[in-house]
């Protein structure tokens, strides 16, 4: 402590100064990296040219060779490895973004169900919590995998609801055949979102200057939606379902999943969502029962208290530990190898394994699994801030 | 004034006996109507307590009436337990359970010799024995629980290498099963702890280098797959190593997993370092103690107190976290069951198999929190809030 050295020589030998010892134990650490990272680079270098592995990028340039199941954009087996890699990067961040999505609905659902006042909804949801949470991930996707082969063939698939087919072949449901007027619905879809910020903006600023308090779900959801509908009413309100068929073996036409996708997105989403549900759980249970009952016994209504007491101070809770939640989920996609989704870890592991480019191929996936963790973290520790307690 | 004070605020009223003079009886008003039979009261409390609740019971009751006696019929009973051969697993339309009974063997212990399986079940026995006696507070000592810990350690290692007294060296390659898994978690635990506090007693440091270094350390690590980690050690680390040096794959894997779960543990005891005061640094700065007297003697035994709910989620992800070795093609309990599964006659009921991993797999960790819970409420006996 400052305070008590001072900095100054206390007397007796410099050895047992604070601040030439720090100096000194920070110096031989940095010794020691140093000489740490010289050894094992020579090491690599020597152990690789032993082995007639050639070091450096090129790799990369050259024909992958290999075909890709599933890809968002075009690939063939002569495209590069550059390529390829690419493919599979944009594999994991597809499952991960939807699996994000579907844990977020699951954990927030079960969450509530497990303080609902229904003893049978709570206990159905711990019973949900418990058993997915307990069991490994590993075990979550491949138990899918598994059980997605054992599903029946396209004839015999299974039709939850009208048009859609669950099967051995992966999942197919409806979609919307695309259309001219959609890319302007989308924007006019925007628009909307930016103005129910600022509608949201003007109306918080109005209540607090004035006192006066504006509805603005209903308000806000129109906002949104109703210049959207305008501009697809006025394009003639185009609307044609891609509708699955079953044309020889196999489905055609509408959006299709494979089963590996599938598996993995059920797995992943199953396991996650139990962890964000035991969050939410415990977010909602952080607010003081005390602050319910003050709002009630000022007559404030149910849908207002949720809103304005209880989401505010559960919020604060719950976002940090869900966003290391999102970052685990997105790093759990790479078990996409164990079943056969060509995600980034799958593609890196076969051109390893045909390159030989051990140190290239296994730092490029950290690389890019680093940067999508630091672009997560980033977006949550903004929406962290946005529902944090804003002190003196 | 005085009587006043009285009606208000009236002694206190334990377990219903007022002590002296009762104040006067406020006007009884009537009780609330109740529902006179017990099951229906609970029921309309806990299910049917507002409209909402009626419709929820309702749809949950749905679901239950669609799912329960489908899963019965499966699991129980269309199920066959016992089989001759996979034929009567066939002809029935439940569960094989028999699958389990057939393949337990590989499915428990791997590709370790099958003659030699019973040093695998000694080896158990001692393991969860260990398990058992530290599980009990009256043992809690370092004097009984570190000798303990050795002496299990090294001796269901040495049961699992054998090569002396007449025992078959079996190499680790062969290593498989429930007894891997419990090497793994064994090893990720005894590497990783201590490499957890070292870095969570780094990033708090105030020296700046050592404190950067732990920094980048956890947060690079963090951010990656704990599959990239193992390729790193079965791929990667052999190349940096000088010629001619080797290490054991299994220490390998075992060192990665370590290093894993290490930088996650340290977080949280970061976080519990932060969570203690000031003033008990300076109590025993005053005291004369040094660093490392401060730390092991004041500073650790609190905060690790503290972050213990953290640090037993991670030791409980550090279990599950040993199924990811499938992925490297150990043989630990999981990858042994997927690959006895490939026999093709059995190869239908893998489900079956999975679900009894998975079984195992969650009577330990639910174990373990509930376990946790216990300690916590034992920690916090003595405190008052």
């Amino acid at each position: 402590m400052p305070a008590l050295t001072d900095g100054k020589k206390t007397g007796g030998s410099f050895l047992y100064d604070r601040g030439f010892r720090s100096l000194a134990y920070q110096i031989l650490l940095g010794v020691f990296l140093a000489f740490l990272a010289w050894t094992l680079y020579s090491n690599v270098n020597e152990n690789l040219s032993r082995q007639g592995i050639a070091t450096g990028w090129d790799f990369l340039q050259t024909s992958a060779g290999f075909d890709i199941g599933e890809s968002v954009i075009a690939y063939s087996a002569a495209d590069t490895y550059g390529r390829a890699l690419v493919v599979g990067g944009l594999n994991t961040i597809r499952v991960a973004f939807f699996g994000i999505i579907f844990a977020t609905i699951l954990g927030v659902f079960m969450g509530i169900a497990r303080v609902s006042g229904n003893w049978l909804l709570s206990n159905l949801a711990s019973m949900y919590v418990e058993t997915c949470r307990n069991v490994p991930v590993v075990l979550h996707v491949i138990f899918w995998g598994t059980v997605i082969h054992l599903l029946p063939q396209p004839r015999q698939a299974i039709i939850p609801f009208e048009g859609v087919f669950i099967m051995n072949r992966g999942v197919v449901m409806p979609f919307p055949v695309y259309d001219p007027a959609y890319p302007w619905v989308g924007a006019a879809l925007a628009a909307g979102l930016v103005g129910v910020f600022f509608f949201s903006r003007w109306a918080r600023r109005k209540r607090e200057l004035t006192g006066k308090y504006i509805a603005t779900f209903w308000p806000g959801l129109g906002v949104i939606f109703v210049p959207a509908l305008v501009v697809w009413v006025a394009f003639g309100a185009p609307l044609v379902w891609d509708v699955p068929a079953l044309k020889g073996f196999n489905f055609k036409g509408g959006l299709q999943m494979s089963p590996e996708f599938f598996a993995l997105l059920v797995g992943i989403t199953v396991y996650t969502g139990a962890f964000i549900a035991e969050i939410v759980r415990s977010g909602i249970q952080s607010v003081p029962s005390g602050q319910i009952e003050a709002a009630r016994a000022i007559g404030l209504r149910s849908g207002f208290i949720m809103r304005y007491i209880t989401m505010p101070q559960a919020l604060r809770v719950i976002v940090p530990p869900t966003a290391s939640q999102y970052l685990s989920l997105t790093k759990n996609s790479s078990l996409g190898v164990l079943i056969g989704y060509p995600d980034l870890v799958n593609i890196g592991n076969t051109t390893l394994n045909q390159t030989g480019q051990a140190v290239e191929a296994i730092a490029i996936m950290m690389l890019v699994y680093l940067t999508i963790s630091i672009f997560i973290s980033t977006f949550m520790n903004v929406y962290n801030r946005l529902v944090a307690i804003e002190e003196r | 004034m005085a009587e006043l004070a009285s009606r208000t605020v009236p002694a206190a009223p334990r377990d219903g006996i007022m002590a002296g003079e009762s104040p006067p009886a406020p006007k009884r008003t009537p009780p609330p109507p109740t529902v006179r039979v017990p099951v229906l009261r609970w029921i309309k409390e806990n299910l049917a307590n507002s409209p909402l609740n009626v419709v929820v019971t309702v749809v949950c009751l749905i679901g239950l009436y669609f799912a329960v006696p489908a899963f019965v019929e499966w699991g129980i009973l269309e199920a066959v337990f016992t089989a001759e051969s996979h034929e009567d697993c066939r002809a029935a339309s439940g569960a094989c359970w028999a699958v389990i009974a057939e393949k337990h063997r590989p499915m428990f212990f791997g590709v370790y010799p099958f003659e030699e399986h019973w040093r695998l079940i000694l080896a158990l026995i001692l393991y969860l024995g260990a398990i058992g006696v530290t599980m009990m507070p009256r043992f809690w000592s370092y004097r009984i629980l570190a000798p303990l810990w050795l002496f299990t350690l090294a001796a269901t290692l040495t049961l699992l290498w054998g090569g002396f007294m007449g025992l078959v060296e079996v190499d680790t390659s062969q290593w498989g099963g429930l007894p891997l898994t419990m090497v793994l978690f064994s090893g990720t635990l005894v590497i990783g702890f201590p490499l957890a506090i070292f870095l969570a007693l780094g990033r708090r440091s105030t020296m700046p280098a050592v404190k950067a270094t732990c920094v980048i350390f956890i947060e690079c690590l963090r951010g990656v797959p704990l599959i990239t980690i193992l390729f790193v050690a079965v791929n990667v680390f052999p190349l940096f190593l000088p010629r001619g040096l080797e290490f054991d794959k299994l220490l390998r894997v075992m060192v990665g997993m370590a290093i894993f779960f290490a930088c996650y543990e340290a977080e949280v005891i970061r976080g519990g370092l932060q969570a203690i005061s000031r003033g008990q640094y300076e109590a025993a700065e005053s005291m004369g103690l040094g660093y490392w007297q401060t730390m092991t003697r004041i500073i650790l035994p609190q905060a690790l107190r503290i972050c213990l709910p953290g640090i037993v989620n991670h030791i409980i992800a550090a279990f599950k976290n040993t199924s990811f070795v499938l992925i490297i093609g150990m043989f630990d309990m999981l990858t042994a069951t997927t690959s006895v599964m490939q026999d093709p006659v059995w190869r239908r009921f893998t489900i079956e198999a999975y679900l009894c991993v998975g079984f195992i797999y969650f009577i330990f960790c639910y174990a373990l929190s509930k376990y946790s819970h216990q300690v916590e409420r034992w920690l916090n006996e003595g405190k008052r809030f």
